[in-house]
C-alpha cells in the first residue's frame, strides 16, 4: 500500500517503514523557537546538559514583542540573546527580521521534505513549500537541546481539494476560512493536512503559506502542499542545504477526502469568538469597526500589500478607524517600499509599523479597547486574543480589511475592484 | 506506574484547558500542591477537594481542548489522577499529558460503559481497562512513550536517559505557557 507525505518524512528521519499511529523517535532538520527561547533555556538549564545537541540544529527569531515594550520583555530579550551567544546559536535574529514563520521560510530554512518542529503552534506553514512543519511544546524544545531528540506520532492524513478558480476578489484567506467553516477547528485534530486541487496549484507560495499556517486553526499537526515548479522556483535561490521532494504516493492511505468548490465562493469572514465562525461578508457587512490589523505570519506578505494598496490607492482610511500595518518580515517590508505600496498606505492614513507580530496575540502595538471590534488579517480570534477580553476580533482577507478600512464598517472588498 | 486503580470522575465532551487550569493562574500559580488545588475548579469544585491519588478522569470526545498550556496536564498529575480516559484527546494536550507524565488513554467504547464513582484498573502495558461492565483492549502504548510516564514526564526521562541524576521538584513545566 502506498505512503503519505508524513510517512515517508517520518520513516526516512526514523529509519524504518512507518505507518500512521505509530510513534517514531526523530532528529528534527531545524528547531525553531522566538521569544520564549528564554523560558526554553531555563528548562534546559534544569536537564543538567552543558551544551546543546547541536547548535545548527537551532533557529532562534525574535519577534513576538519586538522592539521589546516594556522592561519584562527587555530582559527577555537579553536573556535570549546571551544564550545564543554562549551556546554558539548562528541562525539567530534579532527583532530586525520579521516574524518567525515568514523568516523561515524566506531565509530558506524551510524546504521540501526536511522535518521542522518550532514551539509555535502555526509552524505548520512550513508545509507550503512541502516540509513537515509542526508545532511542539517548551518542554519538548528543551529537550531537543539536550538530545536533538523528540518523539512524534505518525499522524493520519486528511485530503482537502479546493476545486475549480475562485472568482476575483476572493483569495487564499477566503478558501481556507471557507475550510475551517466547513472541517471545524477540531475537525483535523492530529491529521496531516494535503491541500490539492486547481484552486491551490494556481497559489503563489504567499497563498499556500495562507493555507499551512491557518491548517492549525482545524487541529491539524501539519498542513502540506505538495511541491511544484512554483515551489521549486521560490526554494531554490534560498536553500541552505540539499534537500529533496517528497510526495504521497498516489494509492496513499487518506482517513477522509473534502472537495470542495471554490468557483462561486464569496469573501468570507470568521466571527467572534471562533474561527470556524465563519459567514459570507455579506452577512456581516455593516458592522462597524475600530482598529484594522493588517498583520501576522498569515497574511501580510507582498501579494497582499499589492491588493491593499491597489484599494486604498487614492482613497483614505475612515476617520474613526486605525488602520495598523505589519509587513511579515523585514524583506517585504523593503519590497513594499520599492514598489510603493507603503506610500499609498500612509498616504491613506494606515500606521505602517515594524515587521513583527504586533498585537497578534495581544502583545503591544494596537491593543482593541473594551467593546472595540478589531478586523484581522491574522488567523485567530479567540476571546481576549489581541489582549482584551472585552474587544471582538473578525478575521478576513488583506482585500476585506482594506474596504473595510476605508468605509469604517465590514465592507465587501468587490465593490472596490 | 504501570498498573492504575481508583475512582471515577465523568464528564462530557469537549472538557477545555480553561476549566481544567483557569488562564488565570497560569503566570501566577507554579507551586504543584497549589496548582493540584484549582485543578477542575471551573468544571467541577469538589474534583481538587475529594480527589484521591489513582482517580482517574473519564471524559467524552475532544478533551483538552482549547490552549495549549502545559499546565492543564500538570495539574491533574499533581492532582494525584492515575489516568484520563477519553473518546478522544485534542493533539496539545496528548503530548503535553504524556510528557507530564500523566496516561491518556483513548478508549470510546469504554468510556460509554463506565459509570460515574465505580472503581476501575487500568493496565497501561496490557492495554487494557477494567470495569463493572467489563474488559476493553486499547492500543498498547509504545514503549518510549510508557518509559516517559514510568520515568514521571519528559524532563526526568531526559535526564535518566543521559545517566543523569534526579532532582528534586524537576519536570514540573512550570515555565508558563507553551507557545501559542
Ligand atoms: S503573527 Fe501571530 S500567529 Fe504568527 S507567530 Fe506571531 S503571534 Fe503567532
Amino acid at each position: 500500500m502506498g505512503k503519505t507525505f508524513v510517512e515517508k518524512v517520518l520513516g526516512r528521519k526514523a529509519g524504518r517503514a512507518v505507518t500512521a499511529g505509530e510513534i517514531v523517535e526523530v532528529v528534527p532538520d531545524y528547531a525553531m523557537s522566538h521569544d520564549n527561547t528564554a523560558a526554553i533555556a531555563k528548562t534546559f538549564a534544569s536537564i543538567g546538559v552543558a551544551r546543546l545537541y547541536d547548535p545548527n540544529l537551532h533557529v532562534v527569531i525574535l519577534d513576538h514583542a519586538s522592539p521589546p515594550p516594556n522592561e519584562k520583555f527587555a530582559e527577555n530579550h537579553r536573556e535570549v540573546r546571551e544564550f545564543v551567544k554562549k551556546h554558539g546559536i548562528q541562525n539567530f535574529y534579532d527583532v530586525q527580521r520579521g516574524v518567525c514563520h515568514q523568516v523561515m521560510v524566506e531565509e530558506g530554512f524551510a524546504l521540501p521534505g526536511l522535518l521542522i518542529v518550532g514551539s509555535d503552534s502555526h509552524s505548520t506553514t512550513y508545509g507550503a513549500v512541502g516540509a513537515f512543519g509542526t508545532g511542539i511544546g517548551r518542554s519538548e524544545m528543551a529537550v531537543i537541546m539536550a538530545t536533538g531528540r523528540i518523539w512524534l506520532r505518525v499522524p493520519e492524513t486528511m485530503r482537502v481539494v479546493f476545486r475549480g478558480t475562485p472568482p476575483p476578489g476572493v483569495s487564499a484567506k477566503d478558501i481556507m476560512l471557507y475550510a475551517i467553516g466547513r472541517i471545524g477547528v477540531e475537525g483535523a485534530n492530529y491529521m496531516a493536512v494535503e491541500f490539492a486541487g486547481e484552486a491551490v496549484e494556481q497559489m503563489s507560495v504567499s497563498s499556500r503559506m495562507v493555507l499551512a499556517n491557518m491548517a492549525a486553526e482545524m487541529g491539524a499537526k501539519t498542513g502540506y502542499v505538495e511541491p511544484d515548479e512554483i515551489t521549486l522556483e521560490y526554494v531554490r535561490p534560498r536553500a541552505r542545504r540539499e534537500f529533496e521532494v517528497v510526495k504521497s504516493d498516489p494509492d496513499a492511505t487518506y482517513v477522509r477526502v473534502h472537495e470542495l468548490d471554490v468557483s462561486a465562493l464569496e469573501p468570507l469572514v470568521a466571527c467572534p469568538h471562533a474561527v470556524d465562525n465563519v459567514k459570507p461578508v455579506s452577512e456581516v457587512a455593516g458592522t462597524r469597526i475600530h482598529q484594522v490589523f493588517f498583520g501576522s505570519c498569515t497574511n501580510a506578505r507582498l501579494e497582499d500589500f499589492e491588493v491593499v494598496a491597489r484599494i486604498l490607492k487614492g482613497r483614505r482610511v475612515h476617520p474613526e478607524v486605525r488602520m495598523l500595518v505589519f509587513p511579515a518580515s523585514q524583506q517585504v517590508y523593503l519590497d513594499a517600499l520599492r514598489a510603493g505600496y507603503l506610500e499609498i498606505l500612509a498616504e491613506a492614513g494606515a500606521v505602517i509599523l515594524n515587521a513583527n507580530c504586533g498585537p497578534c496575540m495581544g502583545s503591544h502595538q494596537g491593543i482593541p479597547a473594551n467593546g472595540e471590534v478589531s478586523l484581522s488579517t491574522s488567523n485567530r480570534n479567540f476571546r481576549g486574543r489581541q489582549g482584551n477580553r472585552e474587544a471582538e476580533i473578525y478575521l478576513c482577507s488583506p482585500a476585506t480589511a482594506a474596504a473595510s478600512a476605508i468605509r469604517g464598517v465590514i465592507s465587501d472588498p468587490r465593490e472596490f475592484l | 506506574m504501570k498498573l492504575v486503580r481508583g475512582r471515577v470522575w465523568k464528564y462530557g465532551d469537549d472538557v477545555n484547558t480553561d476549566v481544567i487550569f483557569p488562564g488565570k493562574y497560569t503566570y501566577t500559580v507554579t507551586d504543584p500542591v497549589e496548582m493540584a488545588s484549582h485543578a477542575m475548579e471551573d468544571l467541577d469544585p469538589e474534583f481538587a477537594k475529594s480527589v484521591q491519588p489513582g482517580d482517574v478522569v473519564v471524559a467524552g470526545r475532544n478533551f483538552g481542548c482549547g490552549s495549549s498550556r502545559e499546565q492543564a496536564a500538570f495539574c491533574l498529575k499533581y492532582a494525584g489522577v492515575g489516568a484520563v480516559v477519553a473518546k478522544s484527546f485534542s493533539r496539545i494536550y496528548f503530548r503535553n499529558a504524556i510528557n507530564a507524565g500523566l496516561p491518556v488513554i483513548q478508549a470510546p467504547e469504554a468510556v460509554e460503559a463506565i459509570e460515574a464513582g465505580e472503581t476501575v484498573e487500568i493496565d497501561l502495558e496490557r492495554g487494557e481497562l477494567r470495569c463493572k461492565a467489563g474488559r476493553f483492549s486499547f492500543p498498547r502504548l509504545p514503549e518510549a512513550v510508557l518509559g516517559i510516564f514510568a520515568a514521571g514526564g519528559l524532563i526526568p526521562y531526559t535526564r535518566q536517559r543521559l545517566g543523569l541524576a534526579p532532582r528534586e521538584g524537576e519536570g514540573t513545566g512550570t515555565s508558563g505557557e507553551s507557545s501559542r
